[in-house]
């Protein structure tokens, strides 16, 4: 931490002059300590009426059954299973922002971890109520845990990936929900110290009685460091699980051994969408752009192309296998996807996915924060089709083909997604109303090295190589929060 | 006799504040405890904080998480209700590796973070034993027991050397919560 000042090469994580420790917590904590905005509010009405439109779609299910859904014999799976898919994939950007990154060492993870690993926990919320609304008698959900056979008829079959499913989701939710609420305990703390009342009495109970003493920190380190080794393998594993629910079936277009890296690559592929989604609207409206800066958003834009090509070259390695497996329903399958009935739903993938992330080649539409935005939601689109196309154009041609036919969503169907995403957003603007939207302790961790400031002092001390200076100092010119005329100057 | 029990080095700067350390290790003067805002690393070499063995504990928490699934597949599968699917084995273990590996993780996450609150005393609720308010904000304070080392003039002279914004003499250890 103290003495050693990063290399002037890399570019500054926290941006603006004269930055003290105390405007950090300030900054951040502005959105905790006031009143909302008019933003806030319009969000967050909208999000309720989302939310509002889930509990209808959902209790109308409940009530009536499954049958209130499009399903027919021949498609039993569509809507419901994309859509929670989509949500696992979603929320797999927290935990790998926050455990990959950590355990290599990229310090940009610092100022974005925080809202990604919250984002994480409401998407996995998200896909969990999927999985109880679509077992048809959710009050029987305890089903899927292994309880002795008295209780029911046999064990859970543990051969099972659906069992598999299961362990992983579980699991997943709550190791992030734990690694998530030990990194805010010492922000919680700030808070508590900082407020009066009925609030401070909130905050204590939630700060655990965190006080930052040596000890808790060296042990927080220890503790932060092993859950990130853990939490890198589950995160991989837990979507590898996802796809074996497809990939042991004999389902042509399913049975494939791609299928773990390829949904893997999609997940983080559409997390990081929906990181972006998210922090580019908080970045403006809550003034954060001095610590999300345009670093940051080149560097996710970077991964979205690097995963976002290993799922194109899957999509073509699975056409071609299909061709090469000499199978007729495997070849029969891919040909329907991109010729048959259901072509527009898979062109619609492959401009999504495949071709629209190509745009941010170009170094001008990767530091356009428009473009970017505009990419991340046509990503995540992308990304529903993805599961739409694996999942119903499989099914929709049956072996027999009496048994063809065409998926129709009712308005539950449309209700339930819809909605989702409305419970999704009307947590994330809670969680942005009462916890620190960025990791306060991680971010005043990087202020002394790795900080404009602290590379400002470094040149004016004028002991830098020239060349390197001036490399930096074009650097610069990509982020919006920097005065370029300071360094004209020196 | 003096009634202060606590004397407080608030700095604002985490260099300083090692500084301080440093100075009054050299004249003898124990340090009770050191408060910052964020992780400063190179702090618990200087105070003698051991290694954490909570490394260790979560290997050990990750193995019984490894046992207790395959032990528990066994018994369901094999001993309490074995199923004939197609004349294969019984205990199929490849397809027990994915749930025993998930298993493994949420004992040793549990175990970890429940030993790491255990160790460090943390619990929902707990009344936060906070020396001065500051010290999760912007300063980094070093806690000096006034009881233990009695140059007190001494100590407000090192710590001020030091670059020390703020010295305190706290008559109370912790600050009331009231």
């Amino acid at each position: 931490m103290s003495g050693h000042s990063e290399s002037i090469l890399r570019e500054p994580l926290i941006t603006g002059k004269d930055i003290t420790y105390a405007q950090i917590t300030k900054e951040i904590l502005s959105p905790v300590e006031n009143k909302p905005n008019k933003a806030w509010w319009i969000g967050f009405i909208l999000a309720l009426c989302g939310a509002t439109l889930w509990v209808v779609s959902v209790g109308y299910t409940f009530w009536f059954g499954i049958g209130a859904w499009g399903l027919n014999k021949t498609v039993g799976w569509a809507w419901d299973i994309t859509g929670f898919v989509w949500w696992v994939g979603i929320g797999h950007a927290g935990t790998l922002i926050s455990a990959v990154l950590l355990l290599f060492r990229q310090n940009w993870r610092n100022s974005i971890n925080r809202s990604a690993e919250a984002m994480t926990i409401f998407a996995v919320i998200c896909a969990a109520t999927y999985v109880v609304s679509h077992m048809g008698r959710p009050w029987l959900a305890y089903w899927v845990l292994p309880l002795p056979n008295q209780f029911g008829s046999l064990w859970v079959n543990f051969n099972s990936p659906l069992v598999w499913d299961m362990f992983a989701i579980s699991t997943y939710f709550s190791v992030s929900l734990l690694f998530w609420y030990t990194g805010l305990l010492p922000d919680i703390a700030t808070i508590r110290d900082r407020a009066t009342g009925f609030r401070k009495k909130v905050y204590t109970v939630f700060s655990f009685g965190w006080t930052g003493s040596v000890k808790t920190w060296q042990r927080f380190e220890a503790v932060s460091l092993i859950l990130a080794g853990i939490s890198t393998p589950l995160v991989l594993s837990v979507h590898t699980i996802v796809s074996m629910d497809f990939a042991t079936s004999v389902i042509p277009g399913w049975h494939t051994t791609i299928f773990p890296p390829y949904f893997v690559a999609g997940a983080i592929f559409s997390g990081f969408a929906m990181v972006l989604t998210l922090m580019l609207v908080v970045r403006k409206v809550l003034g954060l752009e001095n610590y999300i800066t345009m670093f940051h958003i080149e560097s996710m834009n970077k991964i979205i192309i690097l995963t976002g090509s290993i799922v194109g070259v899957a999509y073509l390695t699975e056409f071609f296998i299909a061709w090469y497996s000499g199978s007729q329903y495997e070849q029969y399958a891919f040909i329907n996807r991109a010729t048959g009935p259901y072509w527009w739903a898979y062109w619609m993938m492959m401009t999504c996915n495949v071709i629209s992330p190509q745009l941010l080649w170009f170094k001008k539409v990767r530091l356009s924060i428009t473009a970017t935005w505009i990419l991340s939601i046509v990503v995540n689109i992308g990304m529903w089709f993805e599961r739409f196309v694996i999942i119903v154009t499989s099914l929709h041609r049956d072996y027999l083909p009496s048994s063809w036919t065409m998926f129709y969503p009712t308005w539950v169907d449309v209700g339930v997604f819809v909605g989702s995403i409305g419970v999704f957003f009307t947590l994330f603007l809670l969680f942005l109303r009462v916890l620190p939207s960025i990791a306060i302790a991680e971010v005043k961790m990087i202020l002394k090295t790795a900080s404009e400031q602290s590379k400002m002092k470094l040149i004016k001390e004028g002991s830098l190589d020239k060349e390197h200076v001036a490399e930096y100092v074009e650097s610069l010119e990509k982020f919006d929060s920097v005065k370029q005329e300071e360094y004209a100057k020196i | 006799m003096s009634n202060i029990k606590y004397i407080l080095g608030s700095f604002g700067d985490p260099d300083e504040m090692l500084h301080g350390i440093e100075k009054l290790q050299e004249n003898n003067i124990s340090i009770y405890d050191v408060y910052t805002p964020m992780p400063i690393h190179g702090i618990e070499a200087k105070l003698g904080v051991k290694r954490s063995r909570l490394d260790v504990a979560a290997f050990f928490f990750g193995i019984t998480g490894t046992i207790t699934m395959l032990t528990g597949v066994y018994l369901a599968t094999v001993v309490d209700w074995p199923v004939n699917i197609g004349g294969k084995t019984h205990f199929a273990l490849p397809d027990f590796i994915p749930i025993t590996f998930e298993l493994t993780i949420l004992f040793c996450a549990f175990g970890l973070v429940g030993s790491y609150y255990a160790s460090t005393h943390l619990f929902p609720g707990r009344a936060p034993r906070v020396m001065d308010l500051r010290a999760t904000d912007d300063r980094f304070i070093i806690a000096i027991d006034a009881k233990q080392n009695t140059e007190h003039e001494k100590i407000d002279e090192l710590l001020k050397g030091a670059g020390a914004l703020e010295v305190k003499h706290n008559e109370r250890k912790y600050l009331s919560y009231e």
